[in-house]
């Protein structure tokens, strides 16, 4: 997974024309430690701190009322201006799309990014939504009927 | 923690789990009150009714802005403006909204169990914001919000409550809050308004405000209710003023870091002595604000998902 998060690293720097514009947010749950490890990961490569922030989508899934429960809402944390910056949501699995097109509704109300693109650890398939990400750390392909789980052990990195 | 409930009708059925639960949610939506669009599409497509059988503005006005700020849209019935003036029952009345596809109702009736008897004998999810001098959910919600915020918690704090107990729906849904989650619950005021026997409800019962307030880490104030006032409960509000009024001689006298609440609507130089309540120390407007948050949270949790037993 680091392998993967390194070389995801690599590439945003590689394609971005603007280092300074880049934002990560992180998708609630499973992207908010994944958006600082990658953040981290591009304060090494480029020597200065990358803003990281975390959206909680909740509110704006389209299935909340085809839920039994109310599902519990997280944290939102974006304490930069997003308007004209590059946004690079980061999430841990990439399945229907559906969390993604709730993040780019939210995220339109903080303000207009000049771009958004999406890093994921894992793109499993099954798209519902014409959504592709541009960063991938790998590509499994599932069956609907299983279940991905992102286990990963917090290391101190030096 | 899972949130199972159409309903808010009491403090008194819930579970401490669940209060906590409430006020948690609460805290992502005081969040969202922070940005430049307030606004969630959380229960967009929903209707909410405010239904008004006895009159308030702040409540209500805090419940409308809510359902907007979670895209509901929302219907006001005030009881002078509607059938009930011609002689429908509440019922009817309810069946007639639920009729109209309302998904919610917000009721505020002057009779007690008013909430919970729509809430019986409706599938929509019913909402109490005051009946009668029972429970008043939403407001102790909002209180304990305002605690935890300011004080970081509410178990082990001293919690004095102050004013007409009796007639107060407020201070039940507070003493039912507060002992909950561990909080010590003083009620000071004229013995005709706070009888002994909320004793039996887990709290200290006192009679001289200097006592009740001295080692207070917050004083919740209440407004003395002339409309459900009778004559004899005290002789004049000056004379109350002088006993019981907080003042600032007295609450020099209390705890450096105590907080002074008031649900509203004060009445400056009765209950509290105008400077107070305009001092750092007061909380009151955040108090509203927070109202907003935690409206939110209830709609949301009650609102949000699919009832129960179409879903099964």
């Amino acid at each position: 997974m680091d392998r993967a998060l390194t070389r995801m690293a690599h590439e945003i720097v590689e394609r971005s024309e603007d280092m300074g514009k880049i934002v990560l947010v992180g998708i609630q749950g499973g992207g908010v430690r994944l958006a600082q490890r990658l953040a981290a990961k591009l304060q090494e490569i480029l020597g200065k701190p990358v803003p990281c922030g975390m959206l909680d989508i909740t509110m704006h899934r389209d299935d909340l009322s085809l839920r039994k429960k109310p599902p519990v809402a997280r944290q939102t944390n974006i304490t930069f201006d997003v308007t004209g910056k590059h946004i690079i949501f980061v999430d841990d699995v990439l399945y229907t799309g559906r969390s993604t097109r709730a993040a780019m509704s939210e995220i339109t109300d903080f303000g207009r990014p000049a771009r958004i693109q999406l890093a994921v650890l894992v793109d499993r398939g099954h798209r519902e939504l014409p959504i592709r990400a541009d960063y991938v750390g790998k590509n499994i392909p599932t069956s609907k009927e299983q279940k991905v789980r992102v286990l990963a052990e917090e290391v101190v990195v030096e | 923690m899972n949130w199972n409930r159409k309903d808010l009708i009491a403090i008194q059925d819930l579970q401490p789990e669940e209060i906590v639960h409430i006020l948690d949610t609460a805290l992502t939506f005081e969040e969202v009150g922070q940005r430049d669009v307030k606004k969630v599409p959380a229960l967009r497509g929903k209707t909410m009714v405010n239904l008004f059988i006895e009159p308030s503005t702040r409540t209500r006005t805090s419940f409308e802005l809510a359902a907007h700020r979670l895209s509901a849209d929302v219907v006001n019935i005030m009881a002078t403006a509607s059938s009930i003036t011609k002689g429908e029952t509440l019922k009817d009345t309810a069946l007639n909204l639920q009729a109209l596809h309302a998904d919610i109702i917000v009721i505020r009736h002057s009779s007690a169990g008013a909430a919970k008897f729509l809430a019986d004998r409706l599938n929509v999810s019913v909402i109490n914001a005051g009946d009668g001098a029972h429970e008043h959910p939403t407001q102790a919600l909002l209180d304990a919000f305002t605690i935890r915020q300011k004080k970081g918690r509410i178990a082990g704090l001293n919690v004095t409550i102050l004013g007409d107990i009796l007639y107060s729906r407020v201070a039940r849904s507070n003493i039912h809050l507060l002992t909950k989650l561990g909080a010590r619950v003083t009620l000071a005021g004229p013995s005709t308004l706070v009888p002994r026997v909320f004793e039996q409800m887990g709290c200290r019962v006192c009679y001289d405000i200097e006592e009740a307030i001295a080692d207070a880490d917050v004083i919740n104030l209440l407004r003395i209710q002339h409309e459900r006032q009778r004559q004899t409960m005290f002789p004049s509000i000056g004379e109350y003023a002088a006993i019981f009024g907080l003042t600032k001689e007295r609450f020099a006298r209390t705890k450096p870091d105590a907080l002074i609440m008031h649900p509203g609507p004060i009445n400056r130089g009765v209950e509290i002595d105008s400077d107070l309540a305009d001092c750092k120390r007061s909380v009151i407007l955040q108090q509203v604000s927070h109202g907003l948050a935690v409206r939110m949270a209830v709609l949301y949790l009650c609102a949000g998902a699919q009832p129960a037993e179409e879903a099964a």
